[in-house]
């Protein structure tokens, strides 16, 4: 084997990770998978950037690659089209297991710095952009209704399911 | 035909050339959109850190709609399909909606699951009709060649918006964009993803993407992108200089969103339709069809 590779060792592995992930939303059926690897034929991200390798991630997942998984940089790359999820022939919604392992890596203090940053705005503002006056007016002259600019209703659902917590568990992971 | 219009983050302060052209052309087809100032984000940012975050705020998003005894009309396809999916998830699942109700009361709102969510183009395509459609066509727009860009979320996942279109030879946009008298346009990666929500993360590989698609759309030789989400509008035509500069090759491929170019069929002027908030000057284009007149 090539000298520098990262190799896998039995005992870092976590084997029951992939019941974890089907305990999620939308993770319920990955054990179906039988890596034909469709997902990544479909994939467009992939196209362009072969990092980010769908059929690969789901079956890191099921041999139990907990931490090489949570912690890589790849799982973000997913963009969310549902290609793969509305071809894959096993039903296996691969799009939502993306969604699920993003989740607890975001629990485990690996969410990504612009989820973070996206999470924050809206969370105080209730949208991802900070409406100022000058938008208003611009829209006022366009001849449209004033949207509103802070939604408390919004901060309650973030302090209901704890979203702060998540967004200070990224802060302390920082470089 | 009556819809609250749900505008979400990225059109009343990056797209509002799109809320335009939507109201006005909403206004001459007799589709009442009712602003709800109540809506917030729809949830869809918040869905990579935690799904729960979001299915609250979209399960409140309609809890809103329903307050006010209307279906929701959304203009982003993002915002489309995290309200469908949640909208979905909660008239199935009794049990599911006891719980985030239960979360609700906290904040004063109820669901009950009457709502029904669209986005504004298959309203136009389903509800309305191609037919009564054409019937205000009164400028052809027979000069120009374009290429409909569906997006993801406008029919992805299959199974989330009663099959009205078919994600793997989808048509609803290309007959939508046939009514304004355009020819349409087809190319190699039309089902491509926009890029969008890998943006913050890679930017090489979002504009990528975008990239592909916009060399492509060139290519085949089409006036004209026609988007209808915000979103991929950010990524094709703000980022087009940046797709240009990584690609390094002149693209100056114009981007509209749909009902800007059936407002244009319908005989608007281009000033009613937000076309000076464009990016990438539509000038050229709109000279083809109003020799005299400019935008």
């Amino acid at each position: 084997m090539k000298r520098g590779k990262p190799i896998t060792r039995f005992e870092e592995l976590t084997p029951g990770f992939w019941r974890e992930v089907a305990l999620e939303p939308g993770g319920e059926l990955i054990a179906r998978c039988f890596a034909c690897g469709t997902c990544t034929a479909a994939c467009p991200v992939h196209a362009v950037d072969t990092r980010y390798n769908p059929r690969q991630l789901v079956h890191m997942i099921l041999l139990g690659m907990r931490e090489r998984v949570l912690s890589s940089d790849f799982i973000w790359l997913c963009s969310g089209c549902y290609t793969c999820a509305d071809r894959c022939p096993q039903g296996v919604r691969v799009t939502d297991i993306m969604t699920a392992v993003k989740n607890i890596a975001a629990r485990e203090g690996y969410l990504h710095p612009t989820f973070r940053q996206q999470a924050e705005l809206v969370g105080r503002f209730g949208r991802l952009y900070e409406v100022e006056d000058f938008d208003n007016k611009k829209r006022q002259r366009l001849g449209l209704p004033p949207v509103k600019k802070t939604f408390p209703e919004v901060q309650e659902i973030f302090r209901m399911t704890g979203m702060g917590k998540y967004t200070e568990a990224a802060e302390a992971n920082q470089p | 035909m009556k819809y609250a219009l749900f505008l979400g983050c990225t059109v009343p302060i990056r797209s509002q050339n799109y809320e335009v052209a939507v109201r006005a052309v909403a206004a001459r087809l007799g589709i009442e959109l009712v602003d709800v100032e109540d809506f917030s984000c729809c949830g869809f940012p918040v869905k990579s850190t935690n799904a729960q975050t979001t299915l609250l705020m979209a399960a409140r998003n309609l809890a809103v709609a329903e307050e006010q005894g209307l279906d929701v009309c959304c203009l982003c396809s993002a915002c489309s399909a995290v309200l469908t999916e949640t909208n979905l998830e909660l008239q199935q699942h009794p049990e599911l909606l006891r719980q985030v109700n239960r979360q609700l009361r906290k904040i004063k709102r109820q669901y009950r699951g009457s709502v029904k969510v669209k986005h504004f183009a298959r309203i136009l395509y389903e509800d309305y009709g191609l037919e009564d459609l054409r019937r205000h066509v009164t400028r052809p727009l027979t000069a120009l060649k374009l290429a409909p860009h569906y997006g993801c979320h406008f029919v992805r996942p299959k199974g989330n918006y009663d099959a009205f279109d078919d994600p793997e030879a989808a048509r609803s946009l290309d007959e939508l964009v046939a009514v304004t008298g355009a020819e349409v346009i087809r190319y190699e990666t039309k089902k491509y993803c926009c890029g969008g929500a890998i943006l913050g993360v890679e930017q090489t590989t979002a504009l990528g993407l975008s990239g592909l698609k916009l060399s492509d759309v060139r290519a085949a030789g089409a006036d004209a992108l026609i988007s209808i989400c915000p979103f991929c509008s950010v990524l094709y035509e703000d980022n087009q200089k940046k797709v240009e500069e990584q690609f390094q090759r002149e693209i100056a491929l114009p981007v509209f969103f749909y009902p800007q170019v059936l407002g244009l069929a319908m005989g608007y002027d281009p000033k009613d339709l937000g076309f000076r908030l464009n990016k990438v000057r539509p000038d050229e284009v709109l000279a083809k069809v109003l020799p005299a007149a400019v935008a």
